[in-house]
This record gives structure tokens, sequence and C-alpha cells, in this order.
């Protein structure tokens, strides 16, 4: 920790490395035009937020990751967070179903039911919503490179419960370029994984209109090890890749931009993350406007999921992740989010348990009942240092993008490795930071405390949990119409041999109970895995 | 690289077993035993128990270090160290990292593993432990 002779702040510098004065007035935004710049809220270019009301006309959706175990486990939990007053679902996959693998694959072997709930084919997702109504309630389903799968099966679901199409309302991550960079849930080569993503926008703008086919994630880049300023960047270029492939179908940007989904990460300096987020939507709205040329105002909104991130979160002193928490969650609202969760404090150790998860959702509803931040929006609009800083961290995620597009784009620098080099060494030199003492982070590096026994309550792995999996996986393959399921797979084959939309065919096969797994081996047939360039 | 003329460089394997995806804390370490001045492998991810022990075999490191986050260092430690044993490997150190409750220390000591360095460890913690281990282990040859 760097000590001076005084108490004084003599240097501050962000993560994104500007430079903070220790005052600021008006002729530090002398330049910024107000009404080109900052606007009104729900007016181009949205800095100020995306509805003109906010949150006076509602509060943003409070959606906590929950998962685990098999679907039966998992609807328990739904079901008791609904009850406790949360609005929407997050659900947690576990690897193996993440990664396309059946719980009888021998790869599959001590993950099953680990870190989410284990789906091997469309009868799991049944169990997981039994006697919830998905039409009145959003869904997200946490799952990147078999998306596709998964929304088929949630589909069926949905027409099960005789619920339209039209009315399903969700979102599915299905963002695999940051897989490749941070998170690791890849299978398929980049280019292929792409053109799944186009072929599941095509079909949800025809078809699920109100659902959100891939949320581009700065939040696992950022965890990765990112600056908020790249973090910001390599969203918006990834979210620029698979525009472009949606507009190679011959597309409209006004058809399906008003359904692009964001998830942001929340840790690090109030001021920086409040300002991260104004000067993102301004961007993100500039850049649809007038490179993509979209006419529609809702094409231009950034909307997003801005949660409270385990990055920020520490194992030592782990109830002081609460109070972390709490300033977080007060960003977020601050930010104008659409949506926030947290990560719960014992998250650094383990799955939540049901305390620690309550207390999360709480610490949200406090904000929103209590404390004010549903009064007026954008409080923190037409502060000399707040607007500023906006328009310094909008410069510098213009110029980050700059330097992704001169090298190529995002295809190209995450199949070379650059990007995760990057986002690599970042987290060596964050890392080096902390551990010196340059970065204060309490209970770590300030205000130790040597007997640090952590009071977690650690949650139970069941590894019954595979072996009731592979019994249900047997019972459904004695029960199929195997012809059928072999005519299903075939034909998924086909069209993705060809640039046949994949989707209809994905639905097919799950209506015949084929399994997660086999449905992605024909994938990796027809397009071969990933080689991970050594990013470092 | 600042190790005098004729002294070997130590060779370190850092590896990611399973299908965990979380491989910030893994990089981080390879930065760091990199800047020690360490020769440094690292696997990338999904790699299988015996794709690690082979690798560690090819390349003839000193030291095999798993990173595991998701929750099953248990089995996936157990089985690599049954590898290791099978493959005549037992002259390396193997360190597991990562999301490491305390409960497990010995557990995953009971097999054979040499050290353990769960999240929050101090990277020059790391660095000293592979320096001084490596060193008495040349010296018993």
């Amino acid at each position: 920790m760097k000590k001076s002779k005084s108490e004084e702040l003599e240097e501050v510098i962000l993560e994104s490395g500007i430079k903070v004065k220790p005052v600021y007035g008006p002729e530090d935004t002398k330049n910024l035009k107000h009404e080109k710049e900052i606007g009104q809220p729900g007016e181009y270019p949205f800095t100020r937020g995306i509805h003109p009301l906010m949150y006076r006309k509602r509060p943003w959706t409070m959606r906590q990751y929950s998962g685990f175990g098999t679907a039966k486990e998992t609807n328990e939990r739904f079901k008791w967070l609904l009850e406790q007053g949360q609005t929407a679902l997050n659900v947690a996959f576990d690897l193996p179903t993440q990664l396309g693998l059946d719980s009888d694959d021998h790869f599959a072997e001590e993950e099953v039911g680990r870190v989410g709930m284990a789906i091997d084919t469309l009868k799991d997702l049944e169990e997981a919503f039994a006697g919830i109504p998905i039409d009145k309630i959003s869904t997200s389903l946490t799952i990147n490179p078999v998306a596709s799968v998964m929304l088929a099966m949630y589909l069926v679901v949905a027409e099960e419960q005789g619920i339209p199409w039209d009315q399903v309302r969700g979102t599915t991550q299905n963002d695999i370029l940051k897989e490749y960079i941070g998170r690791g849930t890849w299978i398929f080569p980049v280019q292929p994984s792409i053109r799944l993503i186009g072929d599941m926008v095509e079909f949800c703008s025809k078809n699920v209109p109100k659902f959100n086919p891939f949320s581009v994630c700065g939040y696992h880049i950022r965890e990765s090890g990112a600056t908020p300023i790249q973090e910001m960047a390599y969203a918006f270029e990834i979210a620029i890749t698979y525009i472009q492939e949606v507009l190679k179908r011959g597309i409209n940007i006004d058809d399906f931009a008003g359904r692009i989904a964001f998830n942001f990460d929340i840790h690090g300096n109030l001021w920086e993350q409040v300002a991260k987020f104004r000067a993102g939507r301004r961007l993100w709205a500039k850049t649809i406007k007038e490179r993509f040329g979209a006419k529609n105002p809702r094409s231009m909104t950034l909307r997003m999921i801005a949660g409270g991130g385990g990055g920020g979160l520490t194992i030592q002193q782990p109830e002081n992740n609460i109070v972390r928490g709490a300033y977080y969650a007060l960003i977020s609202a601050l930010s104008g989010t659409q949506t926030m969760a947290l990560c719960s404090y014992d998250e650094a150790y383990t799955i939540p348990s049901k305390k620690a998860a309550l207390i999360s959702l709480r610490t949200m509803q406090i904000l929103a009942d209590e404390m004010g931040l549903r009064d007026t929006v954008d409080p923190l609009g037409g502060s000399y240092y707040i607007e500023w800083l906006t328009n310094e961290i909008e410069k510098k995620i213009a110029e980050c993008m700059g330097k992704v597009e001169e090298q190529g784009g995002m295809v190209k620098t995450i199949e070379s490795g650059y990007i995760q080099g990057e986002v690599s060494r970042q987290a060596y030199i964050h890392e080096k930071k902390i551990q010196s003492g340059e970065i204060t982070k309490i209970g770590v590096n300030k205000y130790v405390m040597e007997e640090d026994k952590a009071e977690v309550e650690f949650h139970p792995f069941n590894p019954r949990v595979a072996e009731e999996q592979k019994r249900k996986l047997k019972e459904i393959k004695t029960l199929r119409k195997k012809n059928e399921v072999e005519e299903a797979l075939l034909r998924l084959k086909k069209a993705a041999q060809t640039k046949e939309n994949v989707m209809p065919h994905i639905l097919k096969a799950v209506k015949e109970y084929a399994t997660l797994g086999e449905i992605t081996r024909v994938f990796k047939e027809v397009f071969g895995e990933f080689k991970e360039p050594i990013g470092l | 690289m600042n190790e005098p003329l004729g002294k070997k460089r130590i060779r370190v394997l850092i590896a990611k077993p399973g299908l965990d995806g979380h491989d910030r804390g893994a990089k981080v370490v390879v930065h760091a035993l990199k800047d020690a001045g360490m020769e440094v492998i690292y696997t990338g991810l999904h790699k299988t128990v015996d794709e690690i022990v082979n690798t560690a075999l090819e390349e003839d490191v000193d030291v095999i270090g798993l990173s595991i986050y998701s929750g099953a260092h248990l089995p996936l430690s157990k089985e690599l160290m049954e590898s290791v044993r099978k493959k005549g490997l037992t002259d390396k150190l193997v360190l597991v990292g990562g999301n490491i409750p305390q409960r497990d220390v010995k557990t995953l000591k009971d097999f054979g593993v040499t050290e353990i360095f769960p999240v929050g460890t101090k990277l020059n913690e790391i660095v000293d432990f592979i320096k001084e281990r490596v060193k008495e282990q040349d010296e018993k040859i």
C-alpha cells in the first residue's frame, strides 16, 4: 500500500487510465452539446436512459442466477425465488449441458449437476418448468454453444403449456465469441458458431418476436481481467459481428436490433461504472444509427442486465461481500439498468445458499422500495464530473474498438488469440497491483484479519444426480421412436451442411427426444471443433 | 531469465483438467512463473487427465500445476495422481490451485498432491515454493 505523509490522495487514476481532478466545474463540460450529447431519457442518444420514465414506470427486473442438481430440484428453487418476489428466472446449467455432453458421457463424469442443472432431453426441461407459467415470466437461459438446442426445448415446453410462441419472453445468452475470451464453454470453431447465432436470430425475428436470441456479455470479459473500457469495446465489437452475420441474410437492421441485449459487469470504482454505462448507451446508439442506418429508435437502445460481479468479491471476510453487493446494486440502479443481478456473498466459494440468495434479492428490493432510487431518472445526469467522465470514457471505448477493427475485427483477433492475450495480461497486471497494495482491497491487503475463518455453508454436491440422469436417459432411449430420432438427426445434418436454417430441424429432433449430446455430435461432425489458440 | 548460465530453467506445466472454463487464475499464474524465469507450458481448456500427464511426460516438466474452479478437484486430482504413478512420474511436483476449500486440503495431500494454492494465494508464494522444492529435488539426484 502506497503511503504518503498525509492522508491526502495525491493522484487518482481510474482503471480506464483516466486521471481524475480534485474538482470539476462548468469549464469541464462546456464543449458538451447538451441537446445532442446528453438529451432526454428515452430519446436518442439515450445517454440518460432508454425509457422516458425509467423506474418511475416500473422497477428494474430482479433476476438471480440459479440452478443445480436435477431439473426437479431446480424447479423447487425457481418456485421459491418467484414466491420471494423475484420477477424473472436466470437458469444455470451444469458444465456437461453447457458443452453439449449427455450425462452418461465419460467426459461428463463428476460434473453432472455440479454447477447447474443437468439437461439431457426435453423431458428434463419439462420438469424444470413444471407449474411455472412461462408466459408470465421472462427466462434467461445461460447457455452458449448449444443455445439453439435449449431454445428449441424451451419453445416445445411453451407449446406443451399451451403458450403461443409470440408470447414467449426471455433470452438465450448465446454469446459464443465471449466464451472464447472468458468462461470457456466453447465447442465448435468460430465461423459455424456465428452461423448458428444467425439462424436463431432469423428464426426468432419471424416466430418468437419477444425473445432475445443473444445477450452480449461484456460481463465475462471483464471477469476474465479486462478493463471497463475493454469490457464495453469488445462487447460492442462482438455485437457488431453478430449484426453483420444477420444483415448478410437480407434481414433489415430494424427487424432485430431492438432485441439485442447486453450483460455487463459491476465492480470497481462507482463513478467510473456509472459513466461507463452512460457512455456505452450513447456510443451504441450512435453506432446503430450512423453505421447501420437504423430508423427505429428502439433499435438504438442499449438494453442491459448490469450485475454485481464476482470479480469484486473476496474470499477473505466473506460477509464484506454483502456490503459490496449493496454498493454494486446502487451503481446498477444509478446506471439505468433494465435488469439487475448480484453475485451472492458466498459465491466466491460455492453455489449460493438460500440465505445468501435471499440477501441478494432483498438488497435489490430495499434499494427499489426504501432508498428512493426509483424517484427520478438518471439522478447523476448533469453532474460536472459524471458528464465529463462519460465523455472521456466514450472516447476511450471508441478508440479501443478502432484497435480491434484495425486488426481485422473480432473473429480474426479471437482466432489468433490476440484478445485473449490482452485480457489475460490485464488480469496479471491487476493481480500484481492488488498484491502490491497499489489497488486497495479491504480484507485482502488492508484491514487483514489473521484469524480469517470463513463461515460459509457449502452447497453439497450430490453424486446421485448423475445416477438419476443416467437412469432417465436410458429409459427415454427405450421409450422414444428410434427411427424418427435417426431421421430427424439426419435431416438436421443435411441442413447444417447447407445454408438452410437449422432451427426447424432442431425443434423436430428435440420433440422426438433426441438428446442434447446427439444433436451436438451432429454439429461436431459437420463443423469440427474449436482449436484454442494459447493467448497469453 | 536471471538464472546463471549452465543452470537449467525450471519447467512447469499449467493445466486445466475437465470441463471447467475459468482460466483467469491459471493464466495469471503462467505470467507470474514466466516473469520469475521459468519455462511454462499452458495446456488450454478441456483437457483429460491422460492428455495432461502425456504432455508432462513429453515436455519433461518439473512441476504439474492443475487449476480447478468447478468443485471437481477431488476426483480430478485423484485420477491425475493415479496416472502420474502409473507413468512413473512420481518425481514431479504436483500443485493444485483454484477454488479449493480448506477441508479438502488434507484429502488432496493424501492423494499425493505436493501442495495446494487456493484462491487468494500470493503469487510469490507459489514462485518461491516451486524454486525451493525443485532445488531440493535436484539435490536428491
